[in-house]
């Protein structure tokens, strides 16, 4: 760059003659038309448009004439510059067509190819419906309690009002670890964690236990000796069956859906009183299956109504066990089997495929939002 | 429990009530009804019908008549295989086109070379009883042609209920139809309130055990009349409730104790020796029952005895030298009240479960016996088959029914809508209970049929549950704020969803296995893996252990899958496995009182230890090859990865060595430690492994401890300063001997780059000649950065030298040219 420079002619700093301004001209022009694609023409521009192209130069050097000079001169490069602005416009919309036109034809692929190189895992549905009740009591303000699997008989059986010669405890029922006296077993139900719960957080205390639970049956289609429950226990001042009732009518709808409708049937239980069988209305009929004449509804065996779980309000032994008062608290208690849970949802038959470790199952169903 | 309809209504005033509403209201009280059974339903076009002749048909295997019937509208002429009827005897005649149940069609058709018009019907084949051996032959007195439904009033619903286990007064018609009665709000009539006669000097008997049995009625019966048969109604009502008919005397207590409840047992009185007693059995004592089984009884079992010793194992099952049979003469009738568990464990101990060991485990009124005995002597005296007799003892050692207060708020406070007074009152006095208001709260005495009634919240649930559960109100309790899930919930889902994010699928494997697996595993004694935790009555006795390791269970369901033609599996677990038993005993604490912490800790320290682990087996395919190109297999480095992936996406750096530990590889199994604790293992299985358990070659696994992860999962982190400034690239190609592990050489670079180093990766492993024999060369990419200015070159080389040299120092590194 020159630097300011009173005593020259425009004309004979170099960079702006005519001759100049012209070859730049030209030598743009030329090099725009011969830009075979857009990468080249960016190349181009570059070169013949650019910060260090010559009629950037050309501009810069305007700056160093007098002010009478610079008139002239400035008109003269303007007019440069348009015109190679002009030619690369003209080019850049050429090779934008043709590239719209053609070249994006020719890149055609088969979009539907299978890009199947990594293998697709997937969260067993027993998890993925542990979760999602987890979050239903979450979002109610419980909280997800758990306890060891390997358990006391007193918090499996003696806390919960089972009483010793309970058949529930006989070794058809219950797997006892070894040796029996020690008094050790694999937990029936997820009920020794309300125990474990209260004395741990006191009252009040709102839990929601899922967990895994054993009992002595052989493998069919319907019996699985380890299965999955879940428990819901809520220990306040005032609470109600009405309370118990609420909860559930929300559980259930959380699991199927706006619809669902839930109904309570005395029933007996050692650890609740008073206590209640919770059915849930069949979703696939809504109970129209039960009207003379109405197709059957395999689901519910028409009969309307689906055995979920059990609840209750926590019997008072239970509450003094865990040494809350029951004087001052009442609470209420639902269990329900998840594997139940998820095989009505899903109309499954055969809980064998929940415990095989069959990965088409988790493909299937274990992929759920 | 099978209800006949008609017996149950025999007590309650409930004209025109159908079936189905009334099961629904039964088990909106409590009583479930599993399925009302239509009997007689399905039967058209069966009429009575009088035989007038027949002939036998020769040349046929068996007995064949050729029948001659008329039906009121001509002669009709069946072909019949029973031979249990004469001419003039008046039979079911299925008259074509009929119906039998379970929707046969009856219509003339050939057989035996002639064309049967119809058949003439069975018990069985009308659905009315179990008896096939011939046909049905009825009353002479039935009008011909009369349609045998309606004739012999076959029609009958009846209720299958399930009864709960606190609710032993409902295993009868009568405790049935008071729930019945109480449903619809209309009278009962107690079937139970009969005045027995006082009782005389009967049979002597001694209680020797009060605690077991604190009543015990005796009636002498003699000289019963053998000729009388039970009648048919009531050989019907058996049949209808699941009782087979047997014998005057048995179908007669049978239909009692259905009646009302109480179980009755009848002795052969000829064949007792001296005074009953009722007592504990003694040690070596047998019996053999009713059902023909020698036992060994228990001295726990009680049992009635006789001068000869045990003669019956109380309230569950007769014994049969005392047995009444079809020659007895005499009979000593037994209806006593024997304690619930006591009878519980007798019936499981012996795996003899009857009637009356049902209802006695579930709980009888005891006000019962001497009603029961008196139904039965009414019973046989209306039949002609007894006299009435005086010779009853009654030994009767019953403690009051003590009194519940009951505040009238509570019922109300519990199922959250206020009852009145009057409602309370009104629904106890409907169970059965006495009450009697005093000043503000109920002194409640409940009935001598329901014990299971003892403290406030049982009455509590008689209201509410009469009330209507369906009554209840639906609210929500507001809890009281929760902390969401807590830090360990939170990063056990992480967990399962970075594993599925990665490809494994996840997998719920039994937890049972047998002790054989710690040798499949290639396990030294010793090793916290062998399985130690053992089951007392297993599933399975094949597998009476709980795993002490999750990679058997994952190993079997991956051959699974293989066997299932998927020959590419990722799976993975998360759960706890079972260690270290322990040798003390859990102590035997009480129900409904809070144990003392030592308590607690005892019962915790009974407990095996139970880790979460997390593990994964991978098989097969890593990467599929396709229309991209080729294909890679799984090998150590992805079970290495899966645990690196993992310690990531919880915000740990795991730390990788060189490690033999069963059952992997000895020259692929790497150590995983965070936080300078040892995480797990990963690599390729040991051959020796694959092969046990027949895994497919080169099958790889990882098992880490979910804890030791989760306690060195990152808390809240500081936020970095990110430079703006730009990054400058060097790389670096060193070699050393091939035994240094890139770890080491990793951080010896690391090292001496020091803090301008923003990345490192290893981009280039060769061995070769180029490199000289055991040597390696390794290549580096690094990223530096500052934060505050430009890199010039001059920094960049000092750091490479730098970084170079610290290789050189730590691992013996050499600047490759």
């Amino acid at each position: 760059m020159s630097g300011p420079n009173d005593s020259y002619d425009p004309k004979e700093v170099a960079a702006l003659s005519d001759d100049a301004l012209s070859g730049a001209v030209d030598a743009g022009a030329a090099a725009f038309a011969a830009a075979a694609d857009l990468d080249a023409l960016a190349e181009a521009h570059t070169a013949h448009l650019g910060a260090r192209s010559p009629i950037a130069l050309a501009r810069r050097e305007l700056g160093a004439l007098p002010p009478q000079a610079r008139a002239d001169a400035g008109r003269r490069v303007n007019e440069a510059l348009a015109a190679l602005t002009a030619a690369y416009d003209e080019r850049h919309v050429a090779l934008e067509r043709d590239r719209d036109e053609r070249v994006l034809i020719e890149e055609t692929v088969d979009v539907t190819l299978p890009w199947d190189r990594a293998p697709a895992g997937g969260r067993h549905p027993l998890t993925l419906i542990q979760e999602r009740v987890a979050d239903v009591f979450i979002a109610m303000g419980w909280e997800v309690a758990e306890g060891p699997e390997v358990e006391a008989a007193w918090f499996n059986f003696d806390a919960l009002n089972i009483p010793p010669a309970h058949p529930a405890r006989e070794t058809q029922d219950t797997l006892w670890l070894d040796p029996p006296e020690a008094g050790v077993l694999l937990r029936t139900q997820t009920s020794p964690v309300q125990i474990r719960a209260l004395l741990e957080r006191g009252a009040p205390c709102y839990i929601a236990v899922p967990g895994r639970v054993y009992r002595q049956e052989a493998l069919d289609a319907t019996h699985s000796a380890v299965f999955h429950q879940l428990e819901g226990l809520a220990v306040d001042e005032g609470l109600t069956m009405g309370d118990l009732r609420g909860t559930l009518d929300a559980l259930a709808r959380a699991m199927f859906g706006p619809e669902a409708r839930t109904r309570l049937r005395p029933d007996h239980y050692p650890f609740t009183e008073p206590s209640a069988d919770v059915d849930l209305e069949c979703w696939v009929c809504h109970g129209t299956s039960t009207e003379p004449g109405a197709e059957p509804c395999r689901t519910c065996r028409s009969e309307g109504w689906v055995e979920w779980g059990g609840s209750g309000m926590v019997h008072p032994v239970v509450l003094a066990s865990a040494g809350i008062d029951p004087q001052r608290y009442t609470g209420f208690a639902f269990g329900m089997g998840l594997e139940r849970t998820l095989m009505s949802r899903h109309d499954m038959s055969d809980i064998r495929d929940l415990v095989e470790g069959d990965v088409r199952v988790t493909a299937a169903m274990g992929r759920e939002a | 429990m099978l209800a006949p309809l008609s017996w149950l209504l025999e007590y309650v005033e409930l004209p025109d009530a159908p079936a189905r509403d009334i099961a629904e209201r039964l088990t909106a009280a409590g009583l479930q009804v599993e399925r009302v059974e239509r009997i007689g339903e399905g039967i058209e076009g069966v009429v009575v019908a009088k035989v007038i002749a027949f002939e036998e048909l020769e040349g046929f295997k068996k007995p064949i008549r050729w029948v001659t019937l008329a039906d009121g509208t001509g002669e009709r002429q069946v072909i019949c295989g029973a031979t249990n009827f004469a001419a003039g005897d008046v039979v079911a005649y299925a008259r074509p086109p009929a119906q039998l149940p379970g929707g046969f069609r009856i219509d003339a058709r050939e057989a035996y070379g002639r064309v049967s018009d119809g058949m003439i019907c069975s018990g069985r084949e009308l659905g009315l009883s179990d008896d096939h051996t011939g046909i049905l032959v009825l009353d002479p007195a039935l009008q011909l042609g009369s349609d045998v439904v309606e004739a012999l009033a076959l029609r009958e619903d009846v209720l299958d209920i399930s009864i709960n286990p606190d609710r032993g007064y409902a295993l009868s018609m009568r405790g049935i139809a008071r729930e019945l009665a109480t449903a619809y709000g209309v009278a009962f009539r107690d079937p139970g309130a009969v005045a027995p006669p006082p009782p005389g000097r009967g049979y002597p008997v001694t209680i020797e055990d009060p605690e077991g049995c604190d009543r015990y009625v005796a009636v002498s019966l003699e000289e019963l009349n053998p000729s009388v048969a039970s009648p048919g109604w009531m050989q019907r009502r058996l049949a209808l409730a699941g009782m087979r008919p047997i014998s005057l005397m048995v179908d007669v207590t049978n239909y009692v104790m259905l009646e009302v409840g109480q179980p009755l047992h009848a002795f052969d009185l000829e064949k007792v020796n001296g005074p009953i007693a009722v007592r504990r059995a003694r040690g070596g004592e047998k019996l053999r029952t009713l059902d023909g089984t020698n036992r060994e009884l228990d001295p726990r079992d009680l049992v009635i005895a006789d001068d000869s010793g045990a003669i019956a194992l109380a309230g569950v099952m007769g014994g049969e030298h005392t047995e009444i049979t079809d020659a007895t003469r005499h009979v000593l009738l037994e209806a006593a009240h024997f304690e619930p568990t006591s009878i519980a464990y007798t019936s499981r101990r012996h795996r003899l479960g009857s009637e009356a060991s049902r209802r006695f485990e579930r709980g009888v009124d005891d006000a019962l016996p001497r009603v029961a005995a008196e139904l039965v002597v009414s019973i046989l005296v209306d039949l002609g088959a007894a006299q009435r007799t005086h010779r009853s003892t009654d030994i009767d050692n019953r403690s009051l029914t003590p009194t519940i207060e009951l505040d009238p708020a509570h019922p109300g406070r519990i199922a959250g809508i206020d009852y009145p007074y009057e409602t309370i009152s009104s629904r106890l006095t409907d169970v059965g209970c006495s009450v009697r208001e005093r000043s503000g709260a109920f002194d409640v005495t409940p009935p001598s049929w329901r014990p299971d009634l003892r403290i406030p919240e049982d009455l509590v649930e008689e209201v509410i549950r009469l009330e209507g559960y369906s009554n209840l109100p639906s609210t929500l309790p507001r809890a009281t704020s929760g902390a969401g899930l807590t830090r360990e919930q939170r990063l056990r889902r992480v967990l399962g969803r970075t594993l599925a994010g990665a490809g494994y699928t996840e997998v719920l494997c039994s937890p049972f296995v047998d002790a054989a697996s710690a040798e499949r595993l290639q396990l030294e004694p010793g090793d916290g893996r062998v399985p130690s935790v053992r089951i007392a009555n297993p599933v399975s006795d094949a597998e009476p252990f709980l795993r002490a390791t999750l990679l058997p269970g994952l190993f079997s369901a991956l051959v699974r899958n293989v066997g299932r033609g998927l020959s590419d599996v990722a799976l993975f677990e998360v759960g706890p496995v079972f260690r270290s038993p322990s040798r003390v005993p859990a102590p035997v604490l009480v129900a409904g009182k809070r144990p003392l912490d030592a308590e607690l800790l005892a019962l915790d320290a009974a407990l095996p230890d139970q880790p979460g682990r997390v593990a994964v087996v991978i098989a097969g395919m890593r990467e599929q090859s396709g229309w991209w190109g080729g294909g890679r297999a799984v090998s150590w480095a992805d079970a290495v990865e899966a645990a690196r992936t993992l310690a990531r996406a919880v915000g740990a750096e795991i730390v990788v060595s060189a490690d033999h530990h069963a059952p992997f590889h000895p020259g692929r199994c790497a150590a995983l430690a965070v936080g300078g604790e040892l995480l797990g293992h990963a690599g390729e299985l040991h051959p020796r492994a694959i092969e046990a358990f027949g895994l497919p070659p080169r099958t790889s696994a990882m098992e880490i401890s979910l804890d030791v992860l989760i306690g060195a999962a990152a808390g809240v982190t500081a936020a970095p300063t990110v430079s703006s400034y730009p990054a400058a690239t060097v790389d670096i190609a060193v070699t050393v001997d091939t035994a240094v592990p890139a770890a080491a050489l990793e951080a010896a670079l690391r090292a001496g780059a020091g803090p301008l180093l923003e990345a490192i990766r290893l981009f280039d492993v060769y061995v070769g000649e180029q490199v000289g024999s055991g040597r390696k060369s390794m290549a580096y990419a690094l990223r530096l950065r500052a934060a505050d200015r430009t890199l010039t070159v001059d920094e960049v080389t000092a750091v490479r030298d730098a970084a170079v040299a610290e290789a050189a120092t730590r691992v013996g590194a050499e600047l490759r040219s």
